[in-house]
């Protein structure tokens, strides 16, 4: 039919049509998150038991990472501080850089490739095999019951890990600091909660949801969007974890413009 | 039989659906009347399942009505035609079984999110009704991954039938079944009309489940119904070709 042929001619070239499109429905999707997530009934239970996932799914890489972080991160800034005589320095120097950048960054990054995917991947295969339609049909909110309850439980949990990660790699460092300068633990916290301020750890529990919530709906929306077929289901795993990294290290960089405007203001 | 009554509890009108350039549903007219199971055949990618998938809103037309007990789906708000969709029970084509829950949890899923304020002991009961109905009441404690096709299939129905649908809707309900099997699943079908009271569109390419399940049949073709009628009535005086090499199809090969 001719007539119609032409409502379907590209806007401007099929790839870049599609990229707004795609656009445009991530968008309605965040959107029709923030729509649900206020609107009761509020599935404590579900998010409950996805937060437990997430904390248990994560926990093992978080703390083998967290802790190696901190003991080389320590072990290749020595060499520099011992040149101007400043070892001394070290314990703040590792807080600020672990508390700013590394504690959410690394976190997020393993949240993203553990739990990222697996929510990808197993909200794709539901989508696939059409056990989302079979909520829509028996008058259940897919939206609600698997959207919602996952990024809500990313959202809160990765802050409360990037915790744990912090804390992890400071002791990491404080091993190493231990051995080489002899600083006691009392002596290496003292240093390392001076060196941090108030903004410092505000804007890395705000980050840290930011990245949350980024994990939580990018999987979701990978997983909710996935083609037909297995291969949809992989796809939607990888997509997801690509994706939030990208997004990740785009918001790291955005944090930073604006903590630091905030902070030399 | 739905002469005497006349009672029709679908009635669609000029439906029409295309995706893109593909037009599958081009005015698709259709009655349901109370009581009766109706066979859907058609080839595969005729659109049957987009069909079904308007009727609950899986999907949505283009043009034309669909109307389900008495009341027009286009019009309802998504809380009206929630209630309505509880009326209407789905069986999947690939069953569609939450494979992270349990059997009984699958069952307990719709009931209590759609019941409110039913005790254990009447969720249990109904569970066990249910498992009974379809013939699986050792499968309550188990997983999706462990039952076998024409398992899940039942599962799904039982799943369905836990709230009470006025009507059933089948998607290939024998699709990848070996002939016991499906002769099973024919079986539960004509059963659930019988013990629930439902009316239903069974969906199959398989004219040996449709000659046992159906009152009726309708022909889908090139995006319409082509014959309606008996078993007898489209295939003996089919005046279509297609319908007759449909039942060639089936039975000489
Ligand atoms: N969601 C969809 N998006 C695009 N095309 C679809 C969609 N669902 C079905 N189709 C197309 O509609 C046609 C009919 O599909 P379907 O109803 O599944 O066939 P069947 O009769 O075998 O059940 C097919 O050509 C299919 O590709
Ligand atoms: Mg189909």
């Amino acid at each position: 039919m001719p007539g119609i042929s032409n409502e379907n001619k590209p806007l401007i070239s099929k790839k870049i049509d599609r990229f707004f499109i795609g656009l445009a429905s991530a968008f309605s999707f965040v959107k029709r998150f923030f729509q649900e997530a206020f609107k009761p009934p509020f599935e404590f239970r579900e998010i409950m038991r996805q937060s437990y996932e997430i904390g248990y799914r994560s926990l093992p890489l978080i703390s083998l990472t967290g802790f190696i972080v901190g003991i080389v991160f320590t072990n290749q800034s020595r060499p520099s501080l011992t040149e101007f005589g400043a070892t001394s320095w070290l314990p703040a120097l590792i807080s600020i850089a672990v508390v700013r950048a590394m504690g959410p960054l690394v976190t997020a990054l393993i949240a993203a490739g553990k739990v990222g995917s697996s929510i990808g991947a197993e909200i794709g295969s539901m989508k696939v095999t059409e056990q989302i339609d079979a909520m829509e049909v028996s008058a259940i909110n897919p939206f609600k019951y698997l959207v919602v309850t996952r990024t809500v439980a990313t959202t809160f949990m990765i802050p409360i890990l990037v915790m744990y990660t912090d804390f992890v790699a400071l002791m990491g460092s404080f091993l190493s600091v231990n051995a080489n300068e002899l600083v006691s633990l009392s002596t290496f916290f003292v240093q390392v909660f001076e060196a941090i301020s108030f903004l410092d750890l505000f804007s890395s529990i705000i980050k840290s949801l930011v990245f949350g919530f980024t994990i939580g709906i990018v999987g979701c929306y990978k997983g909710y969007n996935s083609s037909k077929g297995t291969e949809g289901v992989g796809k939607a795993a990888n997509a997801s974890v690509v994706m939030a990294m990208f997004l990740i290290f785009i918001e790291e960089l955005l944090f930073l413009q604006i903590v630091n405007a905030i902070r030399y203001a | 039989m739905h002469n005497e009554e006349n009672e029709k509890v679908v009635k669609i009108r000029g439906l029409k659906k295309s995706f893109d350039e593909n037009h599958v549903l081009m005015g698709v007219d259709l009655d349901l009347y109370k009581g009766e199971n109706l066979v859907v055949l058609g080839k595969s990618g005729s659109g049957k399942s987009v069909l079904i998938k308007i009727m609950v809103g899986l999907l949505t037309q283009d043009e034309g009505d669909i109307e389900i007990l008495g009341k027009n789906t286009a019009g309802l708000s998504l809380k009206e035609f929630n209630k309505l969709r509880l009326k209407i029970g789905f069986s999947f084509q690939h069953s569609a079984l939450y494979d992270s829950m349990t059997v009984k949890e699958n069952l307990v899923f719709p009931l209590t999110r759609n019941i409110k304020g039913l005790t254990r002991k009447e969720i249990d009961k109904k569970v066990d009704e249910l498992l009974d109905a379809v013939g699986l009441p050792q499968s309550v404690n188990q997983m999706p991954s462990e039952l076998s096709g024409g398992q899940k299939k039942r599962i799904g129905v039982a799943r369905t039938l836990i709230l009470n649908p006025e009507i059933m809707l089948y998607d290939e309900p024998t699709a990848g079944l070996d002939p016991i099997t499906c002769g099973d699943i024919n079986k539960l079908i004509t059963q659930v009309r019988e013990q629930f009271n439902t009316s239903s569109i069974v969906i199959t390419h398989d004219l040996t489940c449709a000659k046992a399940t159906g009152d009726r049949m309708a022909v889908l073709l090139d995006g319409q119904f082509k014959a309606v009628g008996t078993f007898e009535e489209v295939f003996n005086n089919a005046s279509d070709q297609r319908v007759k090499s449909f039942y060639d199809y089936n039975f000489i090969k």
